[in-house]
C-alpha cells in the first residue's frame, strides 16, 4: 500500500497522467490557447476526477464486475453534467469558449483510468486523494502548455497585455500557429523530453 | 446473493440511474432561470456593444432600458405588433416551416439558406427620437455562421458600429474579426450612396484612403480572405432588398412612429 503523501504526488512528475500516461492529451489540445480557460478546466476536471474517484471507490464492493465501466462512466457522466450546469450559471462566459470540452470531460481518459485503476481497489480517502493528484497533474501540464501559447500566440497572459502585439500597434508579431492546437502538441512533446531527460526511469525501453 | 447475480446486476443498475437522473435534473431545474438571465444579458450585451453604448461599470438591464425591441415584418418592412420580441427567437423562426423564409439560391449571398420573415430591430430613442438603429445579422464566414450586430445612425446608411458575437473563424486569422482595431474602421462608413444603391464592401487587402469609395469600404483581414468575403456577403444580403433595405427605405421616409 503506498502512503497518501505519494498518492497525492506522485501524479505530478512520477506519473503524470498527460506525461507518462500520455492521457488527456484531446482537451489538452484544445482549451490551452488562453490561460484563463485552463484554469477553470483544470478545477472541472481535478472535481470530476476526485468526485468519480470517491463515489466508485464507496460503491466499490457493490459493483458487479460485469457493469463496472457502464457504472464508471454514469457516475463521471453524472458529475460531468452538474459541473457543465454550475459554469453555465455562474460563469457563462468562460462556459462559451470551454463550449463542447466540458462536456467531452465525460471521455476524457484520465477520469474513467484512475476510476477503474485505482478507485475500484482502494479506500475512498486514498482514490480521493489520488483525484486529486492526477488532476492537479493534469492541470500543472495544461497550464504550462497555456502560458506558452497565450503568451507568444496573443501576447498576453489571463488578458492582461505583456507583449504588446503589432496589431495593437507594439512591436510583437504573435505567432499565429501557437494559437492553434497543433502548437500544444509541440510544447507537450517537449515537455514530455525535458521530463524524461530529468527522470530517465520514464524512458520506455527499446523493444 | 452473489455480486453477479442478474437481480443484482439490474439493481445496482436501476438504483445508480435513479440517483444520477435525480441529481442532474436537480441541477438542470435548479440552475435554469440563472442561465437563462445570462443568455438574455450576454445578447443584450452584444447589442450594446455594437451600438458603442456598452460600459462595463453598469448593469446590463439599466442600461439596456434606453433600447427598444421591436419585431420587423422584412417582406413588408413595418413592425408587427404580433410577436412578443421577449421570447422572439429568430434562430428558431428560421427553421420552424410556418415562419421561414426560403431564400432563393441566386440571392442568398450570405449562404444560409433561409431566414425568418420577421426580425429583431432595436431602437436607440431619446426624447422620442430615434438616435440609432441595431440590426441583427449572420451569415457563413469561411467555417462558421457568424452572428453579429450592426447599428445604424438616424439616417439609415451610416455605420455607428458592427462587431460579431459569436462565429467559429480560425482564431488569430479570421476569428481577427473580433479585433478592436479592425472593428474601428466601421463606424463612419456608409452603407448605401445617395440614391440609395447599396454599396458596402469588404475588400482583399486594404481601403484605399485617397479613393471617392472609400466611404462604402472596409478593409479585409489578412490571411482570411474567405471569411472578409463573408463578412461582405453578409452585409449585402442583410442590407440588401431581401433583407432590411424595405425596412430601412419606410423609416427613412415615414419616420419612426411609436
Amino acid at each position: 500500500m503506498s502512503s497518501a503523501k505519494d498518492v497525492l504526488l506522485d501524479p505530478l512528475f512520477n506519473k503524470n497522467p498527460i506525461g507518462l500516461q500520455i492521457l488527456g492529451i484531446c482537451s489538452a489540445l484544445a482549451v490551452t490557447s488562453k490561460l484563463e480557460t485552463v484554469v477553470v478546466m483544470a478545477l472541472a476536471v481535478t472535481f470530476v476526477i476526485a468526485g468519480s474517484n470517491v463515489s466508485v471507490s464507496l460503491l466499490r464492493q457493490q459493483i458487479p464486475g460485469s457493469i463496472r465501466i457502464i457504472v464508471e462512466i454514469t457516475i463521471i457522466a453524472t458529475l460531468v453534467i452538474i459541473v457543465d450546469q454550475f459554469l453555465k450559471a455562474y460563469a457563462f462566459g468562460i462556459s462559451k469558449q470551454l463550449s463542447v470540452f466540458v462536456g467531452l470531460i465525460i471521455t476524457n481518459c484520465i477520469v474513467l483510468g484512475r476510476a477503474e485503476a485505482f478507485a475500484m481497489k482502494n479506500p475512498p480517502g486514498l482514490s480521493f486523494l489520488d483525484g486529486i493528484g492526477n488532476g492537479l497533474g493534469y492541470s500543472l501540464v495544461l497550464l504550462i502548455v497555456a502560458f506558452f501559447r497565450e503568451l507568444f500566440g496573443a501576447g498576453k497572459l489571463l488578458g492582461f497585455t505583456i507583449l504588446s502585439t503589432t496589431n495593437e500597434g507594439g512591436w510583437y508579431l504573435p505567432n499565429g500557429l501557437m494559437l492553434l492546437p497543433p502548437s500544444a502538441f509541440f510544447i507537450i512533446g517537449l515537455l514530455i523530453w525535458a521530463l524524461r531527460t530529468w527522470r530517465t526511469e520514464q524512458v520506455e525501453e527499446e523493444g | 446473493m452473489s455480486r453477479d447475480s442478474t437481480t443484482r446486476v439490474l439493481s445496482v443498475a436501476f438504483l445508480l440511474c435513479l440517483v444520477c437522473s435525480i441529481l442532474v435534473s436537480a441541477a438542470a431545474v435548479g440552475l435554469s432561470e440563472r442561465q437563462e438571465r445570462n443568455k438574455i444579458e450576454e445578447k443584450r450585451k452584444n447589442i450594446l456593444q455594437a451600438a458603442g453604448l456598452y460600459d462595463a461599470g453598469q448593469s446590463v438591464e439599466a442600461q439596456f432600458s434606453k433600447i427598444q425591441p421591436r419585431i420587423v415584418d422584412l417582406q413588408t418592412g413595418l413592425f408587427s405588433a404580433e410577436i412578443d420580441p421577449a421570447s422572439f427567437d429568430s434562430r428558431a423562426a428560421a427553421r420552424e416551416p410556418a415562419t421561414r423564409y426560403l431564400i432563393p439560391a441566386e440571392r442568398d449571398l450570405a449562404a444560409i439558406k433561409s431566414r425568418s420573415r420577421y426580425m429583431e430591430a432595436y431602437l436607440v430613442m431619446a426624447d422620442g427620437q430615434l438616435q440609432q438603429l441595431i440590426l441583427p445579422v449572420y451569415g457563413k464566414g469561411l467555417w462558421s455562421t457568424m452572428y453579429g450586430f450592426i447599428a445604424l445612425a438616424d439616417d439609415f446608411s451610416t455605420v455607428n458600429g458592427f462587431a460579431f458575437y459569436e462565429h467559429g473563424e480560425t482564431p488569430g486569422l479570421g476569428g481577427e474579426i473580433d479585433n478592436s482595431s479592425w472593428k474601428k474602421q466601421w463606424p463612419g462608413k456608409k452603407i448605401y450612396d445617395d440614391s440609395g444603391t447599396l454599396r458596402i464592401d469588404v475588400l482583399k487587402g486594404m481601403v484605399d484612403r485617397d479613393s471617392a469609395d472609400a466611404i462604402y469600404q472596409a478593409d479585409g483581414l489578412a490571411g482570411a480572405t474567405l471569411t472578409a468575403r463573408g463578412v461582405g456577403n453578409l452585409l449585402k444580403y442583410w442590407l440588401g432588398e431581401d433583407g432590411y433595405k424595405p425596412f430601412l427605405s419606410r423609416l427613412k421616409t415615414e419616420g419612426v412612429k411609436p
